[in-house]
């Protein structure tokens, strides 16, 4: 980012989150109908969020680097380079490598693919730590997930709304974008929008949102038709709430409990998408994806090597388990029809 | 009494197949500071939609083709957009038939009357919440402060009315529009809500436009009465003129169909058939394909205007044959 160091960037781009998700809970504290529904989902999931959360704060403490302070026969690691919390905790020294369990490489212990041991879930080709790169491979998943989720949901707001609401050319121009977007082949669209924009993080997480947001579009356009029509609509433009007021105190909540499912949902299927991507060749470097797509290779050997695919495997699955368990949850304390005792 | 509201020659149309179907047809009425006037009809007339015409929010694709709305002199019908909408709610507000879905399902009552004064009246949010306290207690909401966090699920059909009506008058407006304000609630609730009703009329001098097509709201609330048929009025006067002596064959018919009035063990008199849907509304007199004593002209030739007395107006080819049969009143 414009003379700006990457990993000032992402620091920066973890605080405008976390400032977000601060900004967040405080409006579902302030509003009753969200602080129940939010109490009751902990009451109901709490494992599957507990778990969803450690994943968060992996992601987190890899998402914030500083330079320096990084002993100088660290091994495999550039002077001076910024690093994370998670990291530092497994840089390895010349003298500490039999530190393992927490050490990243083991280059000069000539240890590529080592059975787990030492090195909790062993080594792969090249002799990085597996736990290492898995635990690296969760803010990945999560930038994938989460950064998709928030540019295609707001562009599928945008645009759903917005034709739904007020109908006439904007209508048709949306439409025309939905039916063209959705009548080509979503892969290969998405590949050559990779191939176009290049394979680091962002520039997927941009392609994957381009292509996705079609399907909430067409959900979130659908329900603000049925709702410009409603009764209390109207009511509030005879009370003389403009055209934005009605959209945003009258129809956003009402689509709000929309949003919240289909981030979820959405954020499981992106992960997933990026393992298909990486098995493409297209992925993000340190993946989940990508250590499954390596490992690929090395399951034919003989002793077989399975523990690369299963760290990544099992990683993988944890996520996106926890996340559609607490989707699943979100849905059922949401849907007016499995919702208790709410009054 | 000066007019605070005049409605002259008021139309709105929707496109139908065969040309504009005019569903507010030529609609003039007034409306004093503290008056009370109810537009009765059967559903179908135009009554609703006479409302949102007034407040220019008639759905689309229809629209008011002509006419002038004055409120206190000033024509809404061509105010710009941002200008109507400092109207809407301030100085002219509306209650609607159905409080159960009237209300935002997801925001707590007392946030969305709050919203309402704030729209129109720029002050912080815990003076917005002492006039919604305040007017939860004039209207009659009982344990005012538990209700303002309350959500509209937790409350019952009246108490939403009441919310209604509290957004209504949040900006204390001079007029006040109520489509059929207690159709949707059971009767005892119905009584509580009228009395409500007439009571910020001599409380306030509030000018109250009420639609309804029951009679016995009209003869506990009204002032004067102007009766819709088909898009068109056929009868307007002073309540207790129209009650006892109505002109127009429409509304004999309707008052005749009131069933205290007719006598036990006779089966209740009707008006035969149903109002016309408006692609098949007659050239002349629009009743005339239910009137009884329909004669030559009436689906022919429309009625004019007549005035049989001061304050009364009524279209009717049989009251004008017969008033000039007898001379000018």
């Amino acid at each position: 980012m414009m003379g700006l160091e990457a990993y000032v960037f992402s620091n920066i781009m973890t605080a405008a989150l976390l400032a977000g998700a601060w900004l967040l809970v405080r409006v579902v504290r302030r509003q009753r109908l969200w602080r129940e529904a939010a109490q009751q989902l902990w009451g109901r999931r709490k494992l599957a969020i507990i778990i969803v959360g450690i994943y968060l704060l992996i992601g987190l403490l890899d998402s914030v680097a500083w330079k320096g302070g990084v002993p100088e026969d660290s091994v495999g690691v550039l002077p001076n380079a910024p690093l994370t919390l998670i990291d530092r905790v497994f840089l390895g020294t010349l003298e500490a490598s039999y530190s393992a369990p927490f050490a990243a490489v083991e280059f000069y212990g000539a240890m590529p693919l080592q059975r787990p041991g030492s090195h909790l879930f062993g080594t792969d080709i090249l002799g990085r730590d597996v736990l290492y790169l898995s635990l690296k491979g969760a803010r990945v998943a999560l930038l994938i997930g989460g950064l998709t989720s928030l540019i295609a949901i707001p562009l599928a707001l945008v645009f759903g709304v917005g034709a739904g609401y007020f109908g006439g050319r904007f209508d048709d121009f949306v439409f025309f974008l939905i039916s063209t977007l959705a009548s080509m082949p979503g892969l290969l669209l998405l590949i050559a929008l990779i191939m176009a924009m290049g394979r680091d993080t962002l520039s997927v997480c941009v392609a994957l949102g381009v292509t996705s947001w079609v399907g909430f579009c067409r959900l979130s356009r659908a329900e603000t038709l049925k709702l410009r029509e409603l009764d209390y609509v109207s009511a509030a433009r005879a009370l003389g709430v403009s055209e934005l007021g009605i959209i945003v105190r009258h129809i956003l909540p009402n689509l709000a409990h929309l949003i919240v499912i289909t981030f979820v949902l959405m954020f499981s299927g992106l992960v997933l998408s990026e393992v298909v991507l990486s098995w493409l060749g297209i992925g993000v470097d340190g993946s989940w994806g990508q250590m499954i797509d390596g490992a690929r290779n090395e399951l034919s050997r003989e002793p077989i090597i399975w523990w690369n695919i299963a760290a990544a495997g099992s990683a993988l699955f944890g996520l996106i388990l926890a996340v559609n368990i607490v989707g699943d949850g979100i849905r059922d304390v949401l849907d007016p029809r499995t919702r208790k005792s709410l009054s | 009494m000066s007019a605070l509201l005049e409605v002259r020659n008021l139309r709105t149309v929707f496109p139908g197949e065969s040309g504009p179907l005019p569903v507010v047809d030529d609609i003039s009425f007034s409306l004093a500071r503290g008056e009370v006037l109810a537009l009765v009809g059967e559903s179908g007339s135009g009554k609703s939609m006479t409302a949102l015409s007034i407040l220019r929010l008639v759905p689309k694709p229809g629209q008011v083709v002509s006419g002038e709305v004055r409120l206190a002199g000033e024509d809404l019908l061509r105010l710009p957009v941002t200008k109507m909408r400092r109207i809407r709610g301030a100085r002219i507000a509306m209650i609607f038939q159905e409080p159960m879905t009237c209300l935002n399902p997801v925001v707590s009552v007392g946030a969305q009357v709050m919203e309402a004064i704030r729209l129109h009246d720029s002050i912080n949010k815990i003076d917005a919440r002492a006039r919604t306290r305040e007017l939860f207690v004039e209207v009659g909401i009982p344990d005012p402060d538990a209700r303002l966090d309350a959500y509209p699920h937790h409350l019952s059909g009246g108490l939403k009315q009441r919310v209604m009506i509290a957004m209504a008058l949040s900006m204390r407006p001079e007029v006040l529009i109520a489509d059929e304000p207690t159709t949707a609630l059971d009767v005892t609730v119905q009584s509580q809500i009228l009395a409500l009703l007439r009571r910020l009329q001599s409380d306030r001098g509030t000018a109250i436009l009420l639609i309804t097509h029951d009679l016995g709201i009209v003869n506990e609330l009204a002032d004067r009465v102007a009766v819709m048929y088909a898009g068109r009025l056929v009868e307007v006067a002073e309540r207790k003129a129209l009650l006892s002596e109505p002109l127009h064959p429409y509304t004999q018919g309707l008052l005749r169909s009131i069933p205290s009035r007719s006598r036990p063990g006779e089966p209740l008199p009707e008006i035969p058939g149903v109002v016309p849907p408006p692609h098949q509304w007659p050239a002349g007199c629009r009743f005339s394909t239910r009137c009884p004593i329909r004669f030559e002209p009436c689906a022919e030739v429309f009625p004019e205007q007549i005035r049989p007395a001061e304050g009364r107006r009524v279209w009717c080819h049989d009251v004008e044959r017969s008033m000039r049969r007898e001379g000018p009143a």
